[in-house]
């Protein structure tokens, strides 16, 4: 049977970490699986774990009063759910619902920050995949804010 | 038989069927008449009698059928008088015009498209024309990003090819409602998650401007060389056969060099603003 590490290491995001970075890693990582409709992070809690997507699709929303709940994404296999672990005060900035039914590794936050201090290296390499996929996404929100498939564009 | 007649005077074309598409857009269906069926990525210039012309790219594959397919969204008052066509109604046509996609050179690869609203109009006859001679092409992987699911073309054709075996197409949308279950999110990010040979494929894209530069610089990322990556210009056009010089895009006419182009070709001047 495979290790945590080795299967962490299949996901894409963590393809290229070394071997010995992965066995530290995977000491914070465990499957986890959400059903449909069940909320996998909450606007406002405490960013505690932050997902690789294996299976399944999660919608990342937003709830505004009157409004109800709108989709701002939608995640799927291959990708990562869950950026404000990194950041203070460490909260979680949407929902996450999941679509259908989801199979993640979740990793514990605090567990890895901890990890993270200890071995700036091994954040430093973390970093390195956080980073682009948060300035992807900047990038991908900013167009999606332009409209530029309304009558105007 | 000499096409230059139908590319100076428009000549006069009954609607047979109209279908619409979204709430101000129309896929016209048009007799022939004498005008030649046109390659995919070509277009037509559309004149409402009296208002002006526009040019409107071909829709569908369908010459055996021997109609001519265009799909209309409504902007302005040319645009809006064609949308709002019906059977019947009787309009000019000159045409077609100007240099397609790639056809043969996608021939045996991998073939990557990637559409932003009516975007999807003149990339339709590519699909169409995979479908047609499936063999002859690679994998058909397209990329559609909608505003919202409600404008979406071609909704029920999107359903056969969702479930079609013969090319993998995936939607997204800017802002999804209670009822959509699909993705939400810039195509872009769809697109980063599809894996294929960059060497192997050839990209097409049509839609807004912004839409497709970020679409080409994510495309020449994953390594794709940029006369691989086509993309299809808008300007505003008069003759529609490079004489006036209204579509100029610095030294190129969008309507008789393109308007398909290699992202290679244009790709500095698609940040040029004063063009
Ligand atoms: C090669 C080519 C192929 C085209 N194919 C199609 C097609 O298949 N279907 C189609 O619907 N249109 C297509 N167009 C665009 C179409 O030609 C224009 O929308 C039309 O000419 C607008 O004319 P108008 O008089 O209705 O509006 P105008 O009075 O010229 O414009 C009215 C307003 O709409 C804005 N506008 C103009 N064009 C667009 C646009 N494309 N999108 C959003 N806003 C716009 C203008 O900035 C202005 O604010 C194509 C253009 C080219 C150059």
């Amino acid at each position: 049977m495979k290790t945590m590490a080795g299967l962490i290491r299949e996901h894409p995001f963590l393809a290229d970490l070394t071997e010995a970075e992965c066995e530290v890693v995977a000491g914070c990582a465990k499957n986890a699986v959400f059903e449909p409709g069940t909320y996998i992070l909450r606007e406002g809690q405490p960013a505690n774990a932050f997902h690789l997507i294996r299976h399944g699709r999660v919608a990342v929303e937003i709830y505004a009063p009157r409004r109800g709940s709108h989709v701002l994404q939608t995640l799927g296999p291959g990708e990562i759910l869950g950026l404000s672990w990194i950041v203070p005060p460490y909260r979680s900035t949407s929902d996450a619902r999941a679509m259908e039914q989801v199979r993640t590794f979740s990793f514990d936050a605090v567990c890895l920050r901890e990890k993270c201090e200890k071995d700036p290296a091994l954040g430093y390499a973390l970093m390195k995949r956080f980073v682009p996929v948060l300035v992807q996404r900047m990038s991908a929100a900013r167009l999606q804010a332009l409209d530029m498939f309304g009558a105007q564009a | 038989m000499s096409a230059l007649p139908t590319r100076l005077a428009p000549v006069p074309l009954r609607v047979l069927a109209t279908t619409p598409e979204t709430a101000d857009s129309t896929t016209l269906v048009l007799e022939s008449g004498a005008i030649q069926p046109g390659a995919p990525g070509q277009f037509n210039m559309l004149y409402p009698f009296g208002l002006g012309e526009a040019a409107i790219s071909i829709s569908a594959d369908d010459a055996a059928a021997r109609r001519l397919v265009h799909t209309v969204r409504g902007v302005g008052p040319v645009s809006a008088a064609i949308a709002a066509l019906r059977p019947g109604d009787v309009l000019g046509v000159r045409g077609p015009f100007g240099v397609g996609w790639p056809m043969r050179q996608a021939r045996g690869r991998t073939i990557v498209l990637v559409a932003g609203g009516i975007g999807l109009a003149p990339l339709r006859p590519v699909i169409h024309a995979v479908l047609r001679e499936r063999a002859a092409y690679g994998r058909l992987l397209v990329f559609y990003g909608a505003r919202t699911p409600r404008e979406r073309l071609f909704v029920p054709e999107l359903a056969g090819w969702e479930a079609s075996a013969d090319l993998e197409f995936v939607t997204t949308v800017d802002s999804g409602d209670a009822n959509w279950g699909g993705h939400v999110g810039f195509v872009t990010a769809l697109l980063a998650q599809a894996r294929f040979d960059p060497a192997r494929t050839i990209a097409m894209t049509c839609g807004p401007e912004i839409m497709m530069r970020a679409v080409a610089n994510h495309l020449r990322e994953r390594g794709m060389a940029a006369e691989d990556i086509h993309v299809s210009m808008e300007r505003n056009m008069k003759c529609a056969a490079g004489l006036c010089g209204h579509c100029q895009f610095g030294p190129l006419f969008i309507c008789k060099d393109g308007p398909v182009f290699p992202y290679g070709r244009i790709a500095e001047l698609m940040t040029v603003r004063e063009i």
